[in-house]
Parts: structure tokens; C-alpha cells; sequence
């Protein structure tokens, strides 16, 4: 094969100085390469010793070093496997972090021709390419620096650039590719200078999932994502976010992150409050920042896939993997926000689908009774806390929850028995929980208000399966408060829970993973995470409940504030100032939707009750020893 | 005999029984009663019999694909959307000149104004070895009968036309290239002689009925895809039977 050009183009005869040069390059590395099996090593010595060329270069060797990759590029088909073994071991250790854009431009181009020349060589290109996803350790301090940014922008692009080539020229690519990313991707059980990348690493995951073989490797990868979000999630122990301090409830740091992003709309990710009790704690936990890291990363991601229109086929494999993984794990914290932030994106498709996906797992029998009652927690927590959903839905789940229930009622020889019938107080607990938040803003609109009336709630909580006494007795007691006040139902007997958060029965029907006081969907600890989530998130705070007119709206908040201080004292929460008003009502009121989960905590190491409990807002697994 | 899935999990290409990828099948049931096969519960066995059309390039055969890539150094082209060859330069005849036309890098005939292979062009090449777990094809350029399929049809359509005879010189040169050794396509079975390669009407019309069967068959959506947009609609293979 010769190379000959047309006389009559100009611009060819220009190119013909500078292509010879390039031809001869190319050819004196054939001839090297073709030495070595012959017994003539000398040129291929010196060839692989350009390949190792590192650090900082004087610009004659960086100018060997890219004519070097650029002239194999044109001799790869010379390259043997077994007689080249040193070339390719050094080209396959090459980092592009380490050198300027125009020798990645060479190295990219002798990867791609690499890939393409031989099936041998396709997956050794893949791993080094998927190697270069993160940097060096010496340069991961540097990525939140200008210069750091820059280069990690020139390796990626290059990067990416590169797998979209092979992928053109090798269709199969993505198969090979596939179980070569996952199985490089940091995990928790490596040390933490490896597990400091898993950002960057799954950047690039999320990155390959919106290219174009994204069709080939979106299910695979984001299910390694999500189950990355859950190992992580799982390394925090509930210990970490507990603190020693008792002063100060949940539901009042609930309160100052509402009145902070109250008052000025704009504040995201503002810092906390010096009284917040568990990102404080959480702050200084590597695990958490990862976690809250790749979490804000995912958002994003998720952001991008609903501006390009892709939000719903993603939506469909992290609902998937959300069965698969994030259901089952009762310990899981944070992880789960990632579906109520896809869900805040697209409210009616995502957000409507999530919560019928959980709705159906728990009316099937075909599901272990452990993953109904852990679906009915995720649907009662979503429902009560997504801002995006409309009362007339959640009435429509409502209704499904009640007439489950109400089937359940009618099987014959029911009595009051907390394990054996946990899924069907799951479900009551479900329902009063949701009616809570949602009660109020369900009467207000005479539709649902007629829909919720002609439920038959009475003949379910009534039962003689007895749920009001069996489920968690604070949301029992916020329940009742607020159906008496909306004139839903009332009950003859008297339900006495002396503030308490939880029972026996309740703790019998929660069963060791204490499913009775999962509330999945509780405020998100994490810092940078929560700002995303917090415009689309209902605080206790800002629920109207049914037995508060309009003009007590504003002395709620006060209330809550005195509550706080009162924690300790006498452990009522009780103000001067409320001594002329209903104290039953009032009772409630302040006791309601916070607790300190810690005097559980210390409650049940001491065998008794030493502090009345509050009505959840944020509630977390039982602390008790036997659920660690 | 599945084909690649990434939802499946199941990239199971190249199917080692049949020693090629399943493109296509056309199933009978021959009995309806399915046999209790004891001790796979519940698994049972149904007879049946199947047309399959597979792809399963061997050495000396002659494939076609679409060139993506073209460097002084090789051609790359990629075969019915899924195989990957490479032509490198030292198996590309002399004929062809590496060069530019237009600002675009081609490799053009010396004996042939219009003979031009550049991004695009769908070429027919020799296998020289196929890789099968890859499903990458190392191919050539030098017999004579390789090249730009367009030019090397108008080429033979020009020859016919010359020489006054039709069918029956077509068929003379479809026995004379299986005498060659030379077959265009996938296996083709020695058992049968009703499937013997014919630069004809018929091949057309069986290949089309290959394409029906793979957009019939609902496995086969994957490839379906590819299929589609690689433009392979003047690819032409025989169909195998199975029996």
C-alpha cells in the first residue's frame, strides 16, 4: 500500500511534508516491535522507557512521548501480546491525571486503537480507562482547587471521549465494560483513602449512564449505586447520630431548620443552628459526608435525567432496585431520599407510582409479612411528608389501606393479638399516621371530606382486633385528639398512654426490627442532602392539625419553642401561659410529634419509664439492645 | 439461546452449540404433549423443530459491514450492528491508496476512479479469524472480489449486461464462487442443497423472510434495534435448517 496524493489540491501537498515524518515514526516502531523476535531489543527498550516518563517534563520529552503514542497508535496491529508484554504493562499503568491534555490526546488515541485492533486487548483498555476515573491519591486534595477542577475536567471528557469511541468500533464493549466498573467501584470495606474516591468514581458511573450506551448499562449501574448509597448508609450507626445532650428535642431543631428556611426562602444548606442535636454529631463522620456527597450527586443526576425527559425509565430501575435493596434494609437512613427526590421531580408520574408501588406490596400476600409492614412504613411516612401530593391521592391510597384493613376485619375469630396479626396493625398505624399530618388539609375540601367520612374507619379501629390499643400509642393519641376534633369519630373508651411513645404491644407488633416506630421519610440529617429535599418536605411545624383554628396558627410555633425548654423540668412541656386553656388539648398539643429518642434509649436500660414520650415527628428504630 | 440482554443479564451472544449468534428462528412444535423430564422439576421437554438463522463467520468467508472508521493504518467496520472488524493496512491491496478527498480520509482505487471506501461505505471483506467471545473479526482486502459492495454489484450488473446472458451466467458464477470456496454470508449447511448461495432473486427473498422472522420474534428486540440502524438491508444470508 502506497500513499499517493492528487496534484491538483493544495492543501495536500502541505500535508505530505508532515505525514511522511508521521509515516516514518510509525514505521520505525513497527520495525522496533518486530525486532524483539528476533532477538533485537534495543529500540523496544527504549520505547518502553518513554512510556514511563512521569512528573513534571521538559518540553523535548513530553514531545517524545506523545509522537511516541501517537506513532504505536499507527502500529498496533505489531503489537504481540506475549512478545510486547512490558510495553503493554506500562501503557496500561499510564495515568492521564499525571500528564498535559496533548499527551492524553495521544494516550487516548492508542487506547482506542488498541481496543479496536483485537478482541485480546478490549478489556485491558477498559480497565485502564476505568482506572482513570479517579485520581492518583496524591492529587484527590487537589480536585477542590481551580487547577485540580480543570485537570479532572481534561481527564474525564478524554475519558469518556475514549469508552464512546470504543464503544463505536466495539459494539460489545459495554458488556465487557459493565462488570469491570462495578467491580472496581470503592466500597466500605476498603480503607478510606480508596473510599475518599467513591464520588468521583460514581460521578463517572452516572456519567456513562446518560451517554450513549447508557440504554446498555443504565440498569446495572444505578442498581450499584443505590446499593453503595445503602452500605454506606448501613456503616452509620444510630449511635452516631445520637447525642448525649437531652436538652433539646428533635421536633425543636425540626422547628429552627423550618423557621430559618422561612424566613429567608433562598438559604440552602445554611449552617445548622448551634442546638442541632445530630448533624453536629454527624459532621465530623467521613462515612455521612460521603454518604451526603454522593447523595447531592445523585440529585443532581436525577435533575439532569428529568431536563433531558429520562427521569421515568431511570425512575423505573431505582424503583427496582429500591424492592431489591433499600425495602429490606430496616436500618436504612438516607438512602431512601433518593426516591423522594425523584419523586418531587415528577410528582404525578414518579410521585403517584411510588406510592402505589408501595400500597400494592403491602396488600400482597405474595410478599413476606416483614417487607408489607416495612412498605406500608415507607408509603405512611412518604405520604405524610411529600409536599407534592394531593390530598385527593392521598385519600385514594387512604381508602385502599382501609379497605385492606376492613377485609382483614371481616375474617372471622380476630382478637387482639400483636404478632400475629403485625401486618394489619402496620396498616392501622399507617392510616392514623398519615390522617395526622393529613387530616386537616383533607376536611378542608368538602370532596375528600365526604370520601374520608364514608370510610369505614370506625368499624376497622374498633375492631376486636383492637389496633388503637395495639399501634404505637403517641400517634394513637395525636390520632384520636385530631379525629375528635374533626368530628371523624369518637371513641367511648378512654385511651390512657400517659404520654407514652410506645407499649408492650406496640413493641410485640414491631416485633425485633421495630417496624412500629419506622418512620423512613423522618427529616434527612444530612446536611447538604436535606437542602434539596427541604422544599418538598412537610415539618411537623407546618401541619395545620384539625383541632388548631387559623388564629392559633401562629402560637403553635411558640408553643413548640416553650416546649423545649420545658423537656427537662417537669416533662410535661407545659407553659405558664396555656394554664387557661383546655389542658387536655393542650397536653397533646405541646406533647406532640417530638421525641427524644435517647430517654428511650436510657428509659429502657433502666427498665422504666423516667420521662413521658412525645409524639413522634422524627422517630427512629428502636435503640433497644435487642434491635441493634 | 438468548440473545444479549443487558435486563436479562444474560449476554450470551455467541451460542456455543450452534457455533454462531442466533440472529433468527422460526419454530414448529411437533408434538403438543410436553414430557415430564424427572429430576428437573419443572422442566419439561418439548419436541420441536427449528429454522435458525445464525451468524457465524468462518476463515475464507466473506462478510459485509459498514466502514466507521478509516485511519492510513486500518479500516473499521462493524457487521450487522454487533461484530467489530478491523482491515489493517498490510491486508489491504495495493489497489487502494490512502488519501484524502474533500477533506475526507478515504482509500481509493488507482485502477478505479469511482471504487472509494471511506466512512460509510459498506464493504465485503474476507475473514481472516474470528474472535468469539468479542465477536470481533480480523478481515482483508485483497482478494479481488472485495471492496465497495455498490461498486462491485454495478461492476457484475455491467459484466451480465455485456455479455448478453442473464440468469444463466448468474448462476454459473454462484456455482463457480462455491467451487472457490468462497460464501457470502453465514455457514451455510452442507447437508442441504436447497440452500445453496445465489447472487439471485430467491436469496433476496429469503433474507427478507429472515428479517420478518427477527422483527416477529420478541427475544430478539434487542438486536431487532441493531439491525435496523445498521443499514444491513442489502446483506444477504442464507437460511440454515435444522433438523
Amino acid at each position: 500500500m502506497g500513499m499517493e496524493l492528487p496534484k491538483d489540491h493544495a492543501e495536500s501537498h502541505e500535508m505530505e511534508d508532515v505525514n511522511i515524518s508521521d509515516l516514518e515514526l510509525v514505521y520505525h516502531v513497527r520495525e522496533a516491535l518486530t525486532s524483539v523476535q528476533s532477538g533485537d531489543n534495543d529500540n523496544y527498550n527504549q520505547l518502553v522507557a518513554v512510556m514511563h516518563l512521569s512528573g513534571r517534563l521538559d518540553p523535548d520529552n513530553r514531545a517524545l512521548l506523545e509522537t511516541s503514542l501517537k506513532a504505536l497508535s499507527g502500529a498496533v496491529s505489531y503489537i504481540d501480546i506475549s512478545h510486547h508484554e512490558s510495553l503493554l504493562v506500562s501503557i496500561f499503568g499510564m495515568s492521564m491525571w499525571n500528564y498535559d491534555p496533548d499527551i492524553m490526546d495521544a494516550l487516548k488515541g492508542l487506547i482506542i486503537s488498541l481496543a479496536a485492533s483485537s478482541g485480546k486487548y478490549v478489556d485491558s483498555c477498559l480497565t485502564m480507562l476505568v482506572g482513570n476515573f479517579t485520581p492518583p491519591s496524591y492529587f484527590l486534595d487537589k480536585l477542590k482547587e481551580p487547577h485540580g477542577l480543570e485537570r479532572k475536567h481534561q481527564v474525564l471528557s478524554r475519558v469518556h471521549a475514549a469508552l464512546k469511541s470504543i464503544f463505536d468500533l466495539v459494539p460489545l464493549a459495554p458488556m465487557r465494560l459493565l462488570p469491570i466498573v462495578v467491580q472496581r467501584m470503592p466500597t466500605v470495606h476498603n480503607k478510606h483513602e480508596r473510599l475518599k474516591l467513591i464520588v468521583v468514581y460514581t460521578e463517572n458511573m452516572l456519567k456513562l449512564e446518560s451517554s450513549a450506551m447508557g440504554e446498555l448499562v443504565r440498569s446495572t449501574l444505578l442498581m450499584a449505586v443505590v446499593d453503595r448509597l445503602i452500605d454506606l448508609d448501613m456503616e452509620i450507626g444510630w449511635d452516631d447520630i445520637l447525642h448525649d445532650d437531652f436538652s433539646k428535642g428533635i421536633f425543636e431543631m425540626e422547628l429552627e431548620d423550618v423557621e430559618e428556611a422561612a424566613d429567608d426562602a433562598e438559604q440552602v444548606g445554611d449552617e445548622l443552628p448551634s442546638g442541632s442535636i445530630s448533624r453536629k454529631s454527624l459532621s465530623g463522620n467521613l462515612i455521612a459526608e460521603l454518604l451526603d456527597s454522593l447523595l447531592v450527586l445523585t440529585f443532581e443526576h436525577l435533575e439532569s435525567c428529568e431536563g433531558t425527559g429520562r427521569l421515568i425509565e431511570v425512575f423505573e430501575i431505582l424503583l427496582q432496585s429500591f424492592q431489591i435493596t433499600v425495602l429490606n434494609a430496616y436500618k436504612s437512613k438516607f438512602a431512601q431520599f433518593v426516591m423522594f427526590y425523584a419523586c418531587a421531580l415528577d410528582p404525578e408520574n414518579c410521585g403517584l407510582r411510588f406510592a402505589t408501588m408501595l400500597a400494592d406490596v403491602f396488600v400482597s400476600g405474595l410478599y413476606p409479612p416483614l417487607t408489607r409492614m416495612s412498605s406500608v412504613s415507607y408509603l405512611a411516612s412518604y405520604l405524610s411528608r411529600a409536599r407534592f401530593l394531593s390530598p385527593c391521592f392521598i385519600v385514594s391510597l387512604l381508602k385502599r389501606l382501609v379497605d385492606w384493613c376492613l377485609e382483614y376485619c371481616n375474617i372471622p375469630g380476630g382478637n387482639i393479638n400483636p404478632k400475629a396479626h403485625r401486618v394489619f396493625y402496620s396498616g392501622c398505624q399507617a392510616i392514623m399516621y398519615v390522617l395526622c399530618f393529613r387530616m386537616r388539609s383533607i376536611m378542608d375540601v368538602p370532596r375528600l371530606k365526604s370520601q374520608l367520612l364514608l370510610m369505614p374507619l370506625e368499624t376497622v379501629l374498633k375492631h376486636n382486633l383492637n389496633p388503637l390499643k395495639v399501634c404505637l400509642p403517641s400517634v394513637v393519641s395525636e390520632f384520636l385528639q385530631q379525629s375528635k376534633a374533626a368530628r371523624l369519630f369518637t371513641v367511648s373508651e378512654t385511651f390512657i398512654f400517659n404520654d407514652l411513645l410506645e407499649s408492650e404491644l406496640s413493641r410485640d407488633f414491631g416485633g425485633l426490627e421495630r417496624l412500629d416506630m419506622f418512620f423512613p421519610f423522618d427529616p434527612c440529617l444530612l446536611k447538604k442532602s436535606d437542602s434539596f429535599i427541604r422544599p418538598n418536605f412537610i415539618y411537623w411545624s407546618m401541619v395545620k392539625t384539625a383541632y388548631h383554628g387559623d388564629e392559633e396558627d401562629n402560637s403553635d410555633e411558640d408553643v413548640d419553642e416553650d416546649n423545649g425548654d420545658h423537656v427537662m423540668v417537669d416533662g410535661m412541656g407545659r407553659s405558664p401561659d396555656e394554664q387557661d386553656l383546655d389542658l387536655d388539648e393542650f397536653e397533646y398539643s405541646l406533647n406532640k410529634m417530638s421525641i427524644t429518642p435517647k430517654n428511650s434509649f436510657s428509659c429502657r436500660l433502666d427498665g422504666e419509664l423516667r420521662q413521658p414520650m412525645k409524639m413522634p415527628s422524627r422517630i427512629r428504630p428502636s435503640t433497644s439492645p435487642e434491635s441493634l | 439461546m438468548i440473545i444479549g440482554s443487558e435486563r436479562n443479564k444474560k449476554w450470551a451472544w455467541f451460542n456455543e452449540i450452534f457455533e454462531g449468534v442466533l440472529l433468527a428462528y422460526d419454530v414448529n412444535i411437533l408434538d403438543k404433549n410436553g414430557k415430564i423430564l424427572c429430576g428437573i422439576h419443572p422442566y419439561f421437554g418439548v419436541k420441536l423443530k427449528a429454522k435458525l438463522l445464525l451468524f457465524s463467520p468462518k476463515p475464507n468467508m466473506l462478510v459485509e459491514g459498514k466502514v466507521v472508521r478509516l485511519t492510513q493504518a486500518s479500516i473499521h467496520v462493524i457487521v450487522l450492528g454487533f461484530s467489530s472488524a478491523i482491515i489493517t493496512d498490510q491486508d489491504i491491496r495495493e489497489e487502494f491508496n490512502y488519501t484524502t478527498k474533500y477533506g475526507e480520509e478515504v482509500f481509493a482505487s488507482r485502477s478505479h476512479k469511482w471504487h472509494v471506501i471511506k466512512v460509510g461505505t459498506m464493504i465485503r471483506f474476507l475473514v481472516k479469524s474470528f474472535d468469539e467471545e468479542i465477536l470481533h473479526i480480523s478481515g482483508s482486502l485483497i482478494p479481488a472480489r472485495t471492496g465497495s459492495i455498490r461498486w462491485l454489484d454495478k461492476k457484475s450488473k455491467n459484466v451480465c449486461l455485456a455479455d448478453s446472458s442473464t440468469t444463466k451466467r448468474r448462476e454459473v458464477e454462484g456455482k463457480s464462487e462455491m467451487q472457490d470456496n468462497e460464501t457470502v454470508g453465514a455457514a451455510v449447511s452442507s447437508v442441504s442443497n436447497d440452500h445453496q448461495i445465489k447472487k439471485s432473486k430467491k436469496r433476496r427473498w429469503i433474507y427478507k423472510q429472515a428479517i420478518h422472522l427477527v422483527n416477529d420474534t420478541r427475544n430478539l428486540q434487542q438486536l431487532c434495534y441493531s439491525l435496523v440502524w445498521t443499514d444491513v438491508i442489502t446483506t444477504q444470508f442464507p437460511v440454515i435448517s435444522l433438523t
